[in-house]
């Protein structure tokens, strides 16, 4: 990706310098040629050209709607991963990245990532906006509060980057720092090996849901006061007011949050608000572990344990990877 | 050359005392207070300028605290903004010379012309007090939900100070668009206007349609501040990228109203240093209300990254290259102005060829930043501050300088030492690119923007920059020196010192309170230079 912002780049650079030339040229060739030369001489009249005004007119224009079509198509990539993604969460806060791996690793103001493969980050922030920026990957996307963002990258070469805070965020923001290690994959597995015993994120999600109570009523039998959960995520949604909305991140978040917003159908509002009780670490735990429930085959009612072995098992089911990073089908493709 | 008298009486020694200044009506004398103003707010937002340069001589924060540094840039942001970019060419020379320019005698509403001085004023005091009783530290964007929720410091007064200032602004352009709109001399059509009149009209526009927003957005920001209502902070239930559209659907076309102007001026002086009328006169006017028209419909080029819509952010891309369009058809067309003329370079004519020099470099990498997948990697850093400083130091100050010096004269009476004038232009034009080119460098690095400290590999060109200031500032110093000197001791200037055309250059310098003595009746274009007898 860096490559092709660069080659957008040095075009535009050369446009640029192009013009400057030309329009330099021009006006030191007329500001010699045409010096006074006399006390009182005035101008020549020239006669205005129609076509030369249409010209520079089109001509700009023109090369401006090819920077656009480069510029646009570029953007369009970085905002589309692809299907296969390695998911991170990171949360910025003043005056501190955070970052959630899926085994449950986190981080503060590292974060590892193995070299040739797609990361997907989804991002928020606890206070207020900051921006995730990595230059050497031509890479930014604001963190805002109260929703998430995602950017992803594939990084190509190991090695330690810059990771800046790109919005002024208060007093520490040049402060808000960091690095970005692109480690090989072997030495990322080994990396990864090294983690806590915390278990996975889902998994760290699950007791949550207990622990806040959530499973008296989002039972997976379907018999609670709440809809069951297994198989909601990147499903659609029909709610009380007839409308139907995917049910994404900010979905889940909202619901945890304002869970009156948008309600599922034939329910009834009875759910508290967990604004303010739970993190938005804790969110992403949450919704990590919803993420994990998968559909109910009727055969085999709890058919997948949430959060999955712990670290380092292979998990059959899934291929040769670890939960931390399993690859994900992408719900937003 | 004629042996030159100085007018007996005229608009500066009409009246005596302070009161004859403070209660004045008088176009020209408001011109001048507020030339008083904004020259002091120039010096302050250039002493936060220089601090912040000092600061950034080495990697660590270690002149002032990060506080203090944030403070700095905000201060010098605001002050630079609101106290003496937006008001500047308008306020001062505007005010001088619209009705003028058209034969008249004074705005259509002299008294509310005061009044916009007091608001300018009463405003510029309150951001004071916000700043001697402890600053303000969130970036002259004021971002929610850090202004609304996380900064502890005199947000309110401040924007309190601005949502005031705003006021001054519309009443200004009201001012502006109904002079040109019903005082003109008789001939005076719309299309002999010179073009500095023009520029005026199309800011006078963006004064009075976008302007209302900036209050609106601030009156919200209070709300949610004193009374807590969820509008940008997502934990009262609002959404803070709101206050990003609402602040640049003012903030955008506000770049604009800090550049039209010069633009206006460029044309004249062009013109008058060429003796040749303006290249393509209806282009370059109708550019001007282009500019003011795409450029209410291009803010979310500031958003790019902060979580918009794929397709929303390519609408915006599109127009923002639509934009640059009318101004490289300004450029080209005072390119083509100079040829065949009869150019000469004085002090106003070096200002005019530094500023195409520098818009079109401002305005070059503009380009870069409305191309999505090149302004995700520079936007919010130091490219951007390179790119607008270009156009709104590089462009707007420049030709604020160049009308400065074109006028001067007539403003006055006096003329200030040429020599000392082009010096002047020269080491600002160099210091200027030394200052603000590295930049561009930096940004591309990857540099962000208000960092108080950086790593050590940025050194080099914070280095080169912050030189480049200095020299900068020698290059401002000069004419503060040389024009008050002119004041007492200046070669007496005539009527018309550059061999001008136009309405303001028919009567003495400094005009009479009343301007003309019978209302000049118009039979010419604007600029016509190349009929007059050799």
């Amino acid at each position: 990706m860096a490559g092709k912002v660069d080659a957008l780049y040095f075009f535009l650079v050369a446009v640029s310098a192009f013009f400057v030339i030309v329009i330099a040229a021009f006006v030191i060739y007329f500001g010699i040629r045409y010096r006074r030369r006399a006390h009182g001489e005035v101008g020549m009249k020239v006669v205005p050209s129609l076509a030369l005004e249409i010209a520079w007119t089109i001509i700009p224009l023109g090369l401006g709607l090819v920077m656009f079509a480069w510029g646009a198509q570029i953007y369009f990539n970085q905002t589309r991963p692809p299907a296969e993604t390695l998911d991170i969460y990171v949360v910025g806060k003043q005056w501190m990245w955070k970052f959630q791996h899926l085994d449950g690793r986190r981080e503060i103001n590292e974060l590892h990532v193995p070299v040739g493969r797609a990361v997907r980050l989804t991002g928020t922030s606890e206070d207020v906006i900051h921006s995730f920026f990595v230059p050497a990957f031509r890479l930014k996307a604001d963190v805002i509060p109260g929703r998430y963002t995602t950017l992803w990258f594939n990084a190509t070469k190991a090695g330690r980057y810059h990771l800046f805070c790109a919005e002024y965020c208060g007093t520490k923001h040049s402060g808000m720092v960091g690095t970005v290690v692109v480690m090989e994959p072997n030495e990322y597995q080994a990396w990864l090996a090294g983690g806590g015993g915390e278990g996975s994120l889902a998994s760290q999600g699950q007791k949550l849901f207990q622990d806040l109570a959530c499973i008296t009523c989002h039972r997976a039998d379907g018999q609670g006061r709440g809809p069951a959960l297994e198989g909601v995520f990147g499903s659609r949604v029909s709610l009380n007011s007839g409308q139907v909305v995917v049910a994404d991140e900010a979905y889940l978040r909202e619901s945890i949050l304002s869970p009156s917003a948008k309600i599922a159908a034939g329910f009834q509002p009875l759910m508290p608000t967990f604004q303010g009780l739970v993190s938005e670490e804790q969110l992403l735990a949450l919704i990590e572990y919803v993420k994990s429930l998968k559909g109910l085959a009727p055969s085999q009612p709890a058919a997948d344990t949430p959060g999955g072995p712990a670290p380092g098992r292979t998990t059959p089911a899934r291929g040769p990877q670890s939960p931390s990073e399993r690859q994900r089908q992408n719900p937003k493709k | 050359m004629d042996t030159l008298a100085f007018p007996r009486t005229h608009y500066l020694n009409a009246e005596y005392g302070l009161k004859s200044w403070l209660l004045t009506t008088d176009h020209k004398r408001i011109g001048l207070l507020f030339l008083g103003a904004i020259s002091l707010f120039f010096i302050l937002g250039g002493i936060f300028a220089g601090l912040i340069r000092l600061e950034l001589l080495t990697p660590p924060g270690d002149l002032v605290s990060d506080d203090t540094y944030n403070k700095l840039f905000t201060m010098h942001g605001i002050v630079m903004v609101f106290m003496f970019l937006i008001p500047s060419i308008p306020a001062v020379m505007g005010n001088f010379f619209v009705p003028i320019m058209i034969g008249a005698r004074d705005l259509a509403f002299p008294r509310l012309n005061l009044l916009s001085w007091y608001i300018f004023m009463t405003g510029g005091l309150f951001t004071l007090y916000a700043i001697v009783t402890g600053g303000v530290d969130t970036g002259w964007t004021f971002y929610t939900p850090f202004s609304t929720l996380s900064s502890h410091s005199n947000v309110m007064t401040a924007a309190i100070g601005i949502f005031i200032i705003g006021f001054s602004s519309i009443l200004t352009g009201l001012n502006f668009i109904v002079t040109i709109h019903t005082m003109r001399a008789p001939g005076m059509t719309w299309f002999r206007m010179p073009l500095f009149l023009w520029a005026m009209y199309a800011t006078s526009l963006i004064n009075v349609l976008a302007t209302p927003v900036l209050a609106i957005t601030i009156f919200a920001v209070a709300l949610e501040r004193a009374l807590h209502m969820g509008i940008f902070d997502p934990a009262y239930g609002g959404d803070p990228v709101l206050f990003q559209h609402l602040f640049w659907f003012y903030s955008h076309p506000a770049v604009y109203i800090m550049i039209l102007p010069a633009m206006g001026v460029v044309s004249e002086v062009i013109a008058a240093f060429s003796r040749k009328s303006i290249f393509g006169y209806k282009f370059v006017a109708f550019s001007s209300l282009a500019i003011a028209v795409f450029g209410f419909l291009v803010w979310g080029h500031h958003m790019f990254v902060a979580g918009m819509s794929v397709y929303g952010a390519m609408i915006f891309s599109v127009l923002s290259f639509l934009v640059a369009v009318p101004s490289a058809v300004k450029v080209f067309n005072w390119t083509a102005t100079l040829y065949k003329g009869s150019i000469s370079y004085q002090t106003p004519m070096l200002y005019a060829l530094g500023f195409i020099g520098l818009f079109t470099i401002g305005g070059l990498t503009g380009l870069f930043l409305a191309s999505l997948g090149v302004d995700v990697h520079v936007t919010d850093t130091y490219f951007v501050v390179a790119h607008f400083h270009y156009i709104m130091v590089g462009g707007a100050i420049m030709g604020y300088l160049g009308g400065l010096h074109y006028w001067w004269p007539k403003m006055t009476g006096r003329m200030y030492p040429d020599m000392w004038g082009r010096v002047a232009a020269v080491v600002t034009f160099l210091g200027f690119n030394l200052t603000f080119f590295p930049q561009f460098v930096l940004g591309y690095m990857g540099m962000p923007r208000r960092y108080h400290a950086y790593p050590p590999e940025f050194q080099a060109l914070n280095v080169l920059s912050t030189a480049g200031a200095s020299i900068m500032g020698i290059g401002y110093l000069i004419p503060a020196i040389y024009l008050l000197w002119s004041l007492k001791y200046g070669a007496i200037a005539g009527n018309n010192p550059w061999g001008a055309k136009g309405l303001e250059w028919e009567i003495p310098s400094p005009p009479p309170t009343f301007n003309f003595d019978k209302t000049p009746v118009v039979t010419e274009p604007a600029y016509a230079y190349e009929t007059r007898e050799k």
